[in-house]
């Protein structure tokens, strides 16, 4: 084989050493919470542009989500660099050029009990917080209400199991459909309505083949399994409008059934639920545009002085 | 024996030209020249798999992008695409490929133990690559992602004939996958040379053992869950049909009961390559050796025993969620001990940065990044917000896209003088792992972002918020797909050498017993019966 000089192969190595390092110090920067408002006033939870970390926390176990990432990744960043920083200096001191002569050692009882042990003790601090994150999803007791979602092929379909005939579906906007303020791919014909600050039970199945619900900013993920219904709970935190999508492949349109969820302060839910149970029974959907207006009346009860 | 040899003896020891192409290639029950099918068809299987993937990129590069216009296209794609990189490139380059060409020559014996079962494998291979295809290009091709999860797979949704070619190539592949497994078993526990014990024998022997272990357990279970898929799809059964008393869950499980173990399936012989690069390059005996020996032993027993940390969303209690996530966490243990013992093997070594060595350093990094993200991904609580997002596609194509793809380059670029008896262009090598390295890296770290901002996969259009990090993956992409044509030119370089090798052109770090006999490896291996020390 023809000799090549190893420099450049250093160098670059150097190189991306310093752009790991960096990045695993941009970690532990914070979130530039500036969420986007839309035409009534409400925040906007939807992912924005170049964002590299996880959507602002809308709920208590998102908030989890979101200390448990930070702390698990900080230890594999530490995992990482060292891993880094040892190679680096693999290949500064004991290159060919600087140590010509290798060393015969091959066994070392004490190192290796060490990195058996440590790893283990490591992963010992990283599980028995992360059982405290599933408790809390797990933890089903007194719930304000349950909605049944159902997702079908190509749309969701939202049952408020305690209002008399409430059970609407909603579809993702048409892009050539869409209005000022709606995101194309995220917003929907009808938004599932819900109140902030409230436990509120999902219970989530499918007419047809597997879908997955998920909303980011919430920490709501689960399966719809047709025959069996699974459970995930949230509260959100304040009002505003999150969005979520369909998140296990389900056919030709799985990128094209997006969940639209707009949060109002507990009166104003329900006023709608009210309105939406009388709807029912004259067999209307949900007026689309009740959310909105019951938002613009909730903006201007918030902003009111107290 | 040897010294006395007569020389017709030694045409037919040596040469191989005697025989007809037909004879040779279609009809071979040589352990090299089936390794060099392998590795031929998994460079297909990789080219094709490759070729489908920046299709993808391509469609993903801009927001409402118009290459792809039907979601069915698009997800027969995507389907293709993880079958022929997991069974039509990876796992044929390692296990037929390496596995086939240096485990005999490794523990000195003369061939596998059953050479026509092997040359059977190669072609049950060859046929399930076809079906594959078939599965791609029939109808509106099998759309239903390499999970092949119903009801989506049942006839009801899909139609037509195309996941039924898709679930046949999967028992095509895996006829063949078992019995290349049947055949290295028996190889290497009966065949190893005299004084060779199983404490003695080469790392990636072990690695090949282990896998072969894997596979033995795990495809018979792939087998069953397909095999009922195909049942319900065509004969009117319902094992996973909820209207018929089925359970879509209960395949989940069958198929990440293998699907789990197939994931070790994939790296294992690639931390065996590793193992051998680094030792070489280093000048020195690896570090540790019974460690790492019973490293990839205990990661294949705990492989079997965590499957379920695939179905965290899905159904699945408290409970199970908690002993799933503890049993993964586990495994990063003896993952842990490899990696530091690669790292021991190199301190204090000669270190030589050629081309395989700086694959073999690749490897050790970007698996361990990928390892850490599978640390986060093994907390239950924290996959609820990351399943299914480009966070885990940027997890497992750092584990396999770097991780076992690196080792299949370094094996290849160790090897290829052992196997061709020609150099390769050693400034061209590095700047193919270069450009490599800089383009994968490009696309998939990125992905990590769009996956904790909350992107899904498997979708061929996504929010207009989601674009800047995709058009970099994109551009990334496309710098590793042009890196590929620096390596197919390589190819042409090595098959076009006029230079010859010595048996062992590595020199004092490479001890294995592939180094003893010439560069090419002749037709039949030894002269004599090595006797190990």
């Amino acid at each position: 084989m023809r000799e090549v000089k190893q420099a450049s192969s250093v160098w670059l190595l150097q190189v991306f050493g310093l752009l790991v390092a960096a990045s695993a110090m941009s970690l532990g920067s914070g979130h530039a919470a500036t969420l986007v408002r839309n035409g009534v006033g409400y925040p906007v939870h939807a992912p924005m542009p170049w964002e590299w970390w996880l959507q602002p926390a809308g709920s208590p176990i998102e908030r989890s989500i979101d200390w448990l990432l930070r702390y698990v990744l900080w230890i594999m960043a530490g995992v990482v660099g060292l891993v880094g920083v040892l190679i680096g200096i693999i290949i500064h001191r004991f290159r060919a050029s600087m140590n010509p002569v290798p060393s015969a050692t091959t066994h070392n009882t004490v190192i290796e009990i060490a990195w058996t042990l440590v790893p283990a003790i490591l992963l010992i601090v990283i599980f028995v917080p992360s059982l405290h994150l599933i408790y809390q999803q797990s933890d089903y007791s007194k719930p304000y209400m349950t909605v049944r979602v159902i997702g079908h092929q190509w749309y969701w379909e939202y049952n408020y199991i305690d209002a008399k005939g409430v059970d609407f579906t909603s579809y993702a906007v048409p892009p050539d459909k869409l209005k000022p303020g709606q995101i194309r791919q995220l917003s929907v014909d009808h938004p599932l309505v819900l109140p902030a600050g409230k436990k509120i039970i999902f219970q989530i199945t499918s007419a047809d083949v597997l879908h997955s619900f998920f909303i980011p900013s919430l920490g709501v993920q689960r399966y719809a399994i047709p025959g069996q219904y699974w459970r995930q709970w949230t509260k959100i935190v304040s009002p505003g409008v999150y969005y979520g999508e369909c998140n296990q492949i389900c056919g030709m349109h799985h990128d094209d059934m997006p969940i639209e969820i707009v949060a109002l302060p507990v009166t104003q839910f329900k006023a709608w639920l009210a309105k939406a149970e009388i709807d029912a029974a004259h067999g209307n959907v949900p007026d689309v545009h009740a959310y909105e207006m019951a938002a613009e009346r909730a903006v201007a009860h918030q902003e009111a002085p107290h | 024996m040897s010294s006395t040899t007569v020389p017709e003896h030694k045409f037919h020891a040596h040469g191989s030209s005697h025989r007809g192409f037909v004879r040779r290639w279609l009809m071979s029950t040589n352990h090299k020249d089936i390794g060099t099918l392998y590795i031929t068809w998994a460079m297909i299987g990789a080219l094709e798999g490759g070729a489908l993937s920046m299709i993808m990129r391509a469609q993903l590069m801009y927001p409402n992008n118009t290459l792809i216009t039907s979601g069915q296209t698009w997800n027969a794609i995507i389907t293709a695409h993880g079958l022929l990189m997991i069974f039509f490139f990876v796992m044929p380059a390692l296990i037929g490929g390496f596995g086939n060409w240096f485990v005999p020559m490794m523990i000195g014996a003369p061939d596998m133990a059953f050479p026509r079962l092997n040359n059977m494998s190669f072609w049950f291979l060859v046929m399930g690559f076809i079906f594959v295809n078939l599965g791609l290009l029939v109808g509106q091709g099998s759309g239903v992602g390499w999970t092949l999860y119903p009801p989506l797979a049942n006839s009801t949704y899909q139609p037509g004939p195309a996941v039924d070619f898709t679930l046949f190539s999967l028992h095509l592949a895996g006829i063949s996958s078992l019995l290349g497994a049947i055949n290295f078993i028996a190889t290497i526990l009966n065949m190893r040379a005299p004084g060779m014990g199983m404490h003695k024998m080469p790392l990636f022997v072990w690695s090949i053992l282990v896998t072969a272990f894997l596979l033995l357990l795990a495809i018979p279970v792939l087998a069953g869950a397909i095999t009922m898929l195909i049942m319900d799809r065509n004969f009117g059964t319902s094992f996973f049909e909820p209207g018929g008393g089925g359970d879509p869950v209960l395949f989940q499980h069958l198929f990440w009961f293998f699907g789990h173990p197939e994931v070790y399936i994939m790296i294992l012989p690639a931390f065996g390559i590793i193992s051998h690069v680094v030792s070489t390059f280093s000048k020195k005996p690896i570090f540790g050796y019974l460690g790492m020996v019973y490293a990839m032993v205990a990661i294949g027993f705990v492989g079997f025993v965590v499957w379920a940390h695939h179905m965290f969303v899905s159904g699945i209690s408290m409970d199970s969620k908690v002993y799933f996530e503890a049993a993964t966490l586990v495994i990063a243990v003896p993952t842990g001990v490899k990696v530091f013992s690669w790292l021991a093997t190199m301190w204090g070594g000669s270190v030589e940065l050629k081309t395989p060595m700086l694959w073999a350093l690749g490897f050790i990094f970007m698996f361990v990044i990928g390892g850490a993200t599978g640390v986060v991904l093994a907390n239950a609580g924290l996959d609820t917000e990351l399943h299914n997002t480009y966070f885990v596609i940027a997890h497992f194509h750092y584990v396999l896209s770097m991780g076992s793809v690196f080792a299949i380059f370094a094996g290849f670029f160790y090897w290829i003088g052992k196997m061709y008896g020609r150099p390769y262009p050693e400034a061209l090598g590095k700047l193919h792992f270069w450009t490599f390295f800089i383009g994968v890296n490009l696309t998939f770290f990125p992905q990590h972002f769009l996956g904790l901002a909350g992107m899904p996969r498997r979708y061929p259009d996504y929010p207009t918020a989601f674009a800047g990090w995709n058009y970099v993956s994109s551009v990334g992409a496309m710098i590793s797909g042009l890196s590929t044509l620096i390596f197919v030119y390589i190819l042409f370089s090595i098959f076009t050498s006029k230079e010859r090798l010595p048996d062992n052109y590595w020199g004092e770090g490479a001890n294995t017993l592939e180094w003893t006999v010439p560069s090419p490896a002749p037709h039949h291996t030894f002269e004599d019966v090595p006797v190990i020390r």
